[in-house]
Parts: structure tokens; sequence; C-alpha cells
């Protein structure tokens, strides 16, 4: 196990190195000089001599390379183009609320799609299925950024039930202002025993994170089906059912901890989706997270930052992986050996 | 957004089964044996339509391709406008049906390009194996290990934003799902019989790879195209809804939801229509491409 462990670290950090250096060649093709982005279009020919040697960028791209290599692992992680401050500052300030709606919209979309799938296998090609079928397709095929308008035009503008935009109420701030103790502001909330903050940013939350929760949803009852109807088919389910064991305890506990795996699988996948998904959501709901940043960095051509971005998204995409990895491997010790 | 399958999660090679069907054997039997997937053959038909007849059938095709009315801006769905105009005035209706030629189009473009690039390195990898077999896995490892749109949406940024280049940042980071599929394929199909037979004679590997592989991996790459050709229609609707894809004031769904957001509680047509345009065609491909790989690949099929 600390093997396999070990040898997924390795390849996971090659993998992030030639990443690294894909990403730095993008950037240095890129056809808008970096140093009118920082200084502006109007700044005189000096000034731009000035920004470029104060950014380094009128030394050799390997040097520069290197050294951005070096520098990314001391924790430097170059400074915006755009706000002028440590890009690595500007993505932990925006961490906390990008987790918060990633992990709720996962924790969802994992429990409601396992269900699903598990009670839609039961009887194939019924009306259940069918029906859960045409969600999940449905849930794949949907724009985000619509579904969120949609879900904010009926909930918000036509319910009137749960507010539009924001991870919190502005008044929350000076009403009942959240003790810091890990930095995610709705479980700090909730650690503290802040109601009022907690409720609001639970209202906040669901709208956003159910728009994020469509796409992974959608991939998991679609897996989670499949998989159950292959193991459904086994000769020990047949036995199991002629020993005389409940259906429901058949289905639920054997069948479904066999199907697990490529479950899990598709899970990494969705973690995958949800990792951009959250660009569009964030933009949607205005929620204070690094999607927000992401897609105005793209925007402004911003590159320290959107290095930054990439280096992160992947990073996170390789410990999704990594984490469905060593779950799997727990479930099926088969996975560590091979 | 991800192509779905060709992952192959458990690690088993997807092999066509002993008298494998051919794509149209395979399209009209799911048409006949599933009524989703005939439902996803009429919306694909529906924006095939569109997109080629679109300029003779929106009613205002100026307005279609931009052009603004100053004097109509966001009235609401009636007899003249049945969708409604936006905010410059212009028709809804003959905007979303002058968006699914774009859509299409640089679907099918990106699908293509991405097909073209993958399919012969994965059949080279897949039949050769060895140390360029190795290397092409290696490389699209890399490709693969960027959470799907991220690579699109850095190379548009990179490239600036325009449908072009989206398209170009699409087939870019599209291209290495064809490779691995092709090289699955490929590497199975290797080993069997005819191949060895065909090699035994003395079959150059050029006309092998052509003859037998290719050809018998036609049908698993246009099911995965089935599939694309939605999850481009969708990607390439993402990237313009945040500003880097098409710019206005050309037609393009994914751009009209952007342009209606702010307008979302006072004229909620705006952006709700190019968005139901983008979620149908994308669910059209969806289904029919479900549908045809579940007759594809019997292991998934126990009904």
């Amino acid at each position: 196990m600390l093997r396999f462990v070990a040898r997924r670290l390795i390849t996971s950090v090659l993998v992030l190195a030639v990443l690294t250096a894909i990403v730095f060649i993008l950037a240095r093709i890129v056809p808008s000089d970096p140093a009118v982005i920082y200084a502006g279009p109007k700044a005189p020919p000096a000034e731009l001599d000035r920004v470029r040697e104060h950014l380094g960028f009128n030394r050799p791209v390997l040097e520069q390379y290197f050294d951005y290599v070096a520098k990314l692992i001391t924790g430097d992680w170059g400074e915006s183009l755009a706000t002028k401050r440590p890009v690595l500052d500007e993505l932990a300030a925006r961490l906390p609320a990008t987790l918060e709606l990633i992990g709720a919209a996962m924790a969802f979309a994992v429990s409601a799609g396992i269900i699903l799938g598990v009670v839609a296998a039961r009887r194939p090609g019924r009306i259940l299925d069918g029906t859960v079928r045409f969600l999940s397709i449905g849930g794949i095929s949907v724009p985000a950024f619509w579904l969120g308008l949609l879900l904010q035009l009926v909930f918000v503008g036509g319910l009137g039930l749960l507010p539009a935009t924001g991870q919190f109420s502005n008044t929350i701030k000076y009403s009942d202002p959240i003790t810091h103790v890990t930095g995610l502001p709705l479980f700090d909330s909730l650690i503290t025993g802040n109601a009022t903050a907690f409720t609001d940013g639970l209202q906040h939350l669901i709208l956003p994170a159910l728009t994020l929760a469509a796409y992974p949803l959608g991939l998991i009852a679609r897996m989670t089906r499949a998989s159950m109807l292959e193991v459904m088919s086994q000769d020990y389910i047949f036995t199991a059912t002629a020993y005389g064991l409940r259906e429901g305890a058949i289905r639920w506990r054997l069948a479904l901890r066999n199907a697990l795996p490529p479950v899990l699988t598709i899970v990494g996948m969705a973690s995958a989706y949800a990792l951009t998904g959250t660009f569009f959501v964030e933009a949607v709901f205005n929620w204070p997270g690094i999607g927000q940043f992401a897609t105005s960095s793209m925007l402004a051509v911003d590159y320290p930052a959107i290095m930054a971005i990439t280096l992160l998204g992947a990073a996170g995409y390789l410990l999704a992986n990594f984490i469905v990895d060593i779950l799997q491997a727990r479930i099926d010790p088969r996975v560590s050996a091979s | 957004m991800i192509p779905i399958t060709t992952a192959a999660p458990t690690g088993v090679a997807p092999s066509p089964a002993p008298n494998a069907p051919g794509p149209a054997q395979l399209l009209l039997r799911a048409l006949q044996r599933d009524r989703l997937a005939a439902f996803g053959a009429a919306i694909i038909l529906l924006v095939l339509v569109l997109a080629v007849f679109g300029q003779w059938l929106a009613p205002f095709p100026e307005q279609g391709m931009g052009a603004t009315n100053a004097s109509a801006r966001n009235l609401a769905p009636d007899a003249a406008h049945w969708l409604g105009t936006d905010q410059l005035g212009r028709d809804v209706l003959s905007r979303v049906i002058m968006g699914a030629n774009p859509a299409l189009t640089i679907s099918l473009l990106v699908v293509t390009a991405a097909a073209l690039i993958g399919i012969p390195l994965g059949a080279l990898a897949g039949y050769r194996g060895g140390w360029v077999d190795e290397a092409l896995m290696r490389v699209t490892e890399v490709f693969q290990a960027f959470p799907p749109l991220l690579l699109a949406m850095v190379t548009v940024s990179i490239l600036g934003p325009s449908l072009t280049n989206a398209g170009i940042a699409l087939a870019v980071s599209w291209w290495p799902w064809y490779a691995r599929l092709v090289r699955a394929e490929a590497r199975s199909l290797r080993e069997r019989p005819y191949v060895e037979a065909a090699r035994a004679m003395g079959i150059p590997p050029a006309l092998i790879v052509g003859r037998h592989i290719l050809r018998n991996c036609l049908t698993p790459i246009l099911v995965q195209a089935t599939v694309d050709i939605g999850s481009v229609i969708l990607a390439a609707g993402s990237l313009a809804f945040i500003g880097l894809g098409t710019q206005p004031p050309l037609p393009d769904w994914g751009l009209m939801v952007a342009e209606g957001r702010g307008l979302i509680f006072s004229a909620w047509w705006v952006s709700t229509f190019p968005g139901l345009a983008i979620f149908l065609a994308v669910l059209g491909f969806n289904l029919l491409g479900d549908s045809l790989r579940d007759l594809l690949d019997p292991r998934q099929v126990k009904r």
C-alpha cells in the first residue's frame, strides 16, 4: 500500500512538472506584451523597460522558467499583473469559498447520484429507470451557467425563497461576524454556534451547489446504474437470493459495495469537472471564489495568475484522482497489487 | 464536457463484439429500440435544419446577425416576436435560429480536427507498441491532467478571444481522447488472427492499419464523435458565456445567455431561450450517443 501511494505521488509530481512547462511555454508565446498589461496601455517606453526589468522579462526564457519553478517551490507564485498583489495571496483569500461550494456540490452529487443509480437499476427498462436515465443525461447536457440563471428565476424571482447572489448577506459581518477557526466560513459558523450566519450561508449555498452538482450527479447516477446492473447479474447475488437474504440488504450492502469501484473512478472525473464548472457557477451567483478570479484573469491575460490557477486546478485534479486511487485500493486489494 | 467512456475506467479496452455492427446498422437499431434515442435524433435533425436553412427560416435575419432595433427593446414574447426581443431590440427567435449554424459548424470542425490528430497517433501507438506507445500515452496523460476546459480556456486567453481561437483551443485539448480510444482498439485488434494473417502475408503496416484496424475502429469512433459534438457545443457555449469565445454582435447561444444575464428578473426570455437551445442540442447528441454506446458495448446492456 505504501509503495503504491509513493509511486502515485512520484507520477503526480512528474505530471505537474511537465504541466508547468507547457503552461510556461504557452504564456511565453503570448502575442500581447505582459509589461503593457502591468503598466497600463499609456505607459511611456522607459516605464515599460523598468517593468520588464522588475518582472524579469528581459532575461533568457529558459532562465526565466527555472527561476519560475524555483520560486514556485519556495511559495513565490509571482505577482498578479492586474491587482499587483502576490498571486498566492489572491488565491488563498478565495480558496475557502470555492472549497465549500465544490464540497457541498460533490457531497450532494455523490449521495444523490448513487441512490438514483441503485434505484434505477432495480427494474431496468421501466419508467423509473427511464426517468433517471433522462435526468442523468439531462444533468450532463445542461449548461451550468444557464441552469443557475433558471434556478434564480424560479427560486429567487418567482418564489422569493432564496437569495440570488453572494456567499453571505452583507449585514452578517456586522450583526453576527464569523469567528475565524479553519478559514472555511460556513463550517466555522457551524462549529462556533453562530446560527444566524450559518442559516444565512446555507441559504446562499443551496442554489450554486445544486447548479454545480448537476453534471457530476448525472455522471455518477449513470455509472452507478450500469455498474449495479453488472453486479446484480453475478452468480453470488443469485446465491445470496437463494439463501433468502432480504432484497434490500443484497442491493444496498452486498451489490453496492462491489459496484463501487467504477463509480469511484467516475467521481474522480466528476470532481475534475466541478473544478472548472465552478468558474461558471461563481460567475452567475457572484460567489467570491477562485472561479471569478480565474475568469477575470483570463480575460485580462494576467498570465502569472493564469499559470497559478492552471497549476492549482491540475493539482486539485491530481489530488482528487489520488484520493480515488487510495479508496479504490482499500475497497479492492487487486488495485494496489497491480 | 468530459468524453465519458473513452477512459475505459476499469482498464478494459472496449473491443467490438464478433460481427460488430456497422454505424448505419447501429443507428437503425438504436432508433427502433429506444424512444429516447429517437427523441435525440429528432433534436439533432432539427438543429441540422436550422443550421442549414436558418437564414431563410429566421423572421428577422439581419437582426440574427446583429442588426439592432432601438425602438423594440426587451419586448416580452408576443405574436411578432415569438421569443421576445433582447436589450438591443433584436428578435430572440431569429438569433436563436441563426446561432445553430456557428454552434454546429464549430463542433463539427473541432471534433474532426481532434479525430484527425488523435486517430493516426493512436493507431500508430497501438499498432506499433513499444516506446512510441509509451511516449504517446505519457503525452496524453499530461493533457488529461488538466481539468476539462481549463487548457482550452488558457489557450483562448493567450491567443485572444474569438470563435476561431476557441475552436483551436478545444481541438488542442480534445485530441488525446481519440488517440486513447483508437490506441485501445488497435491494441486489441493487433492480436486478432486476421491481422496476424495479414502481417504474415507481408502486407505493409500502413495498409494493415488502414484496412483492418481503422475500419474496425470506425463505429466506436463515430459513437464517441456523436457524444463529443454535443460536448463541444456545450464547451464553446461556456467559453462564449465568460467572454472567451464568440464576440458580439455575432449570434452565439452562450454569448446570448451572457448578454441577458443582468435581465434575468426583468426580461427572462433573453437568456432563457438561447440557453434552452444549448441544452436541447447537447441533450440530443447525448441521448443518441448514449443509446448507441449501450448497443455497442454489450457488457452494459442487461435487459
